[in-house]
């Protein structure tokens, strides 16, 4: 990997936790002793060889990584341009990346002697992964998710529940992601002494975004490797979704400083973006501050923040992690959208090309692929991150449909 | 530089009793009854008046208040209306030292300089803000002390000897002590255990510590009011509140006494603390 030079995006955060003007530690006292002492434990856990190790053999033994990097060749001939690749995370144990960083924390999580795991989910992915680890390693978990995502992701509340986990509907706000995450740190408020907060994604007050990204960062690392091998050289473009952002920093963090490399982020643009009902925090948000961090931020001219809204229950949040919004103000990461129609199209279409039936988070990435990669020659390498698998989508995406046939 | 939270506390000192800190929500659950409410305040016993400025993710606060901020940002209420609620409050009452409590992001939206300069002009006397510890305190804290208010932290179970003075430090006014790890309005605090850690935070500081979350009856406010200086009470006012309005949520004829009354009694167990104590 590229050396950290003093340019390099790979450097942050500061030691408050800041990338930039974003990130911080915006919690209430009660809470703050709690993240400087899990700062602490990660920073010494990060050094320990035996825990690195040990973390190793589970990614292998039962996450099954490395996840494969699949040259999707008939997406390709469809497209007529780049050559695209598919990082498969969908493959992972649980079916999404989120359990390379649930594992990590967990790890900590007992490290630290915590007894008891509480975690937010949106589509469920998180949640499933956090129960899932919690059951290998004997730990009792409580997930935190919006009765609407409740409704809409039921193949995972059932998955949890069968796991061994409490899945606590959250009635409040928009009783989707933002208000599960409330929920979890009121409980986090409440359970000091013996609970650990198992944060999804790449925000919340540091260490979370800094510490989420380097658990999600073996995927561009195995990436890297995988293209080397395959194409003897490092890809022209990375695309990945983003809703909290964990996949995207996953993937993109090893490459931030090879800056011949394109980096595409892709935002759910909902009905569209001049519709009010999308989730898209940068193309449609302003900076502010919720949940631990400052970042870009779906909200009012009062600064009260407003409903995201996505067919994507993952990416159904108002925020952004800090570090891409970094990313964003610095020109690094390009950001797109893609609407519910483009990314039900694009869900439709890599099942039919590919035979891989993507979760609709990932549909979002996969929508902005063909514009891009048309305009691009044969020898372009373009990596898609497919983050999850759809099967958890079926209902939506059924649903979606006949109501378009309407 | 004497404020009117210190000119207070140093007034109830003298007195030899505890100060009533009141918590409603601005806007709750109209602009004009939350306003006649804080007017009413003062004289059925409140010596700190605490208003809460809403927002849509109170992260730290427990159903009742939730509740109240979302009744208040459903009827309209926004930070320039809390704004102008101070400042018509300061039209017929000059001493009752008033605090804005609440989250950072409006006050980061409205713009903080705009913000310390209106919320002053208002006659606002400080700020709580709940998810500014004092590691972010550059953000609002060391330009609210620069402008001449007051900037209240919150101290917690979960702060220890060591933490204590960074806490401490740039905290004016009164330290706020949470008596309970958890949200607003959930588990009623432990006497004996409030009073040792209030008496923890006094061989770090000469500010008067105020106890407040979960503090419902007069009878714990009696018995907070023995060891502090201040008893807050917030979630309890507010579901009074809630309590009176008709179906669409309006406040009726009854709403301002009911809320009154509640405070008349807490007032009187804060009172009678120190003369229960000393018999």
């Amino acid at each position: 990997m590229t050396a950290l030079g003093p340019n390099s995006f790979r450097t942050g955060p500061d030691e408050r936790g800041h990338f930039g003007i974003y990130g911080g530690r915006f919690v209430a006292e009660t809470l703050m002793p709690l993240i400087l002492e899990l700062e602490k434990a990660y920073t010494v856990a990060r050094a320990d060889p035996k825990y690195q190790k040990e973390m190793d053999g589970h990614l292998a033994n039962y996450v099954g990584r490395p996840s494969p990097l699949y040259f999707a060749e008939r997406l390709t001939q469809h497209c007529g341009g780049a050559k695209i690749y598919f990082k498969r995370e969908e493959l992972n144990h649980t079916g999404a990346h989120k359990v390379n960083n649930v594992l990590g924390q967990i790890m900590l999580a007992l490290r630290m002697g915590k007894t008891r795991i509480i975690a937010e989910t949106g589509a469920g992915m998180h949640g499933v992964a956090t129960a899932t680890l919690c059951a290998k390693f004997g730990l009792p978990c409580i997930v935190y998710m919006g009765s609407v995502d409740v409704e809409r992701q039921k193949p995972n509340v059932l998955r949890m529940k069968i796991l061994g986990a409490e899945v606590r509907a959250v009635e409040s706000g928009s009783k989707t992601l933002k208000d599960a995450m409330n929920e979890a740190l009121r409980d986090w408020v409440t359970n000091v002494a013996d609970t650990f907060y198992c944060i999804g994604t790449v925000a919340g007050p540091h260490p979370y975004p800094a510490m989420v990204r380097d658990f999600q960062s073996i995927i561009g690392r195995e990436t890297r490797e995988q293209i080397i091998a395959a194409e003897g050289r490092l890809p022209d473009s990375l695309i990945a979704c983003i809703g909290g952002g964990s996949n995207a920093m996953g993937l993109f963090h090893p490459f931030l400083d090879d800056r011949a490399i394109e980096i595409y982020g892709v935002e759910a643009a909902g009905h569209g973006l001049n519709s009010g009902k999308h989730a898209a925090s940068i193309a449609g948000g302003k900076p502010g501050v919720l949940h631990g961090n400052r970042t870009y931020l779906l909200m009012n001219d009062d600064g009260q923040i407003e409903e995201a809204h996505s067919i994507s229950a993952g990416l159904d949040y108002p925020g952004i992690g800090p570090e891409h919004a970094w990313l964003k103000d610095m020109g690094r990461v390009k950001f797109l959208s893609a609407t519910d129609d483009e990314a039900v199209a694009a869900f439709q279409l890599c099942s039919k090309l590919e035979g891989i039936i993507p979760a609709l988070e990932a549909a979002h990435a996969l929508a902005k692929v063909p514009e891009i990669a048309s305009k691009k020659p044969a020898d372009h390498l373009m990596v898609v991150n497919l983050s999850g698998r759809g099967d958890k989508d079926l209902d939506s995406v059924a649903a979606f449909l006949e109501s378009k046939k309407r | 530089m004497t404020t009117r939270i210190g000119r207070r506390f140093a007034a109830l000192k003298k007195e030899g009793r505890a100060a009533l800190v009141t918590f409603t929500m601005a806007g709750d659950p109209d602009y004009e009854t939350s306003l006649a409410i804080a007017k009413a305040l003062p004289k059925a016993g409140a010596d700190v008046i605490e208003l809460g400025m809403p927002f849509t993710d109170p992260m730290a606060d427990g159903p009742a208040i939730q509740a109240a901020g979302v009744r208040a940002l459903a009827a309209g209420q926004n930070m320039i209306k809390t704004l102008a609620l101070v400042r018509e409050f300061r039209k017929t009452d000059d001493a009752t030292p008033v605090v804005l409590m609440g989250y950072y992001n409006p006050i980061y939206i409205y713009g903080v300089d705009r913000f310390l300069v209106d919320a002053k002009a208002a006659g606002v006397d400080g700020l709580i803000v709940v998810d500014l510890p004092p590691e972010e305190d550059e953000e609002l804290c060391l330009p609210a002390l620069k402008s001449g208010l007051n900037f209240i932290r919150l101290a917690t179970p979960t702060t220890d000897d060591k933490r204590l003075p960074a806490v401490l430090n740039n905290t004016s006014g009164f330290v706020y002590y949470v008596s309970i790890t958890g949200i607003t309005g959930a588990a009623a605090p432990d006497a004996g255990k409030v009073s040792t850690a209030v008496t923890r935070i006094k061989r770090h500081t000469k500010l008067p510590v105020a106890v407040g979350f979960g503090v419902r009856t007069a009878e714990q406010a009696r018995a907070i009011a023995e060891a502090a200086d201040g008893v807050v009470v917030g979630s309890a006012l507010v579901d009074a509140l809630r309590a009176c309005l008709d179906k669409q949520g309006k406040a009726g004829s009854g709403t301002i006494k009911t809320v009154t009354d509640l405070v008349s009694a807490l007032a009187k167990g804060v009172k009678t603390a120190r003369s229960v104590a000393a018999e």
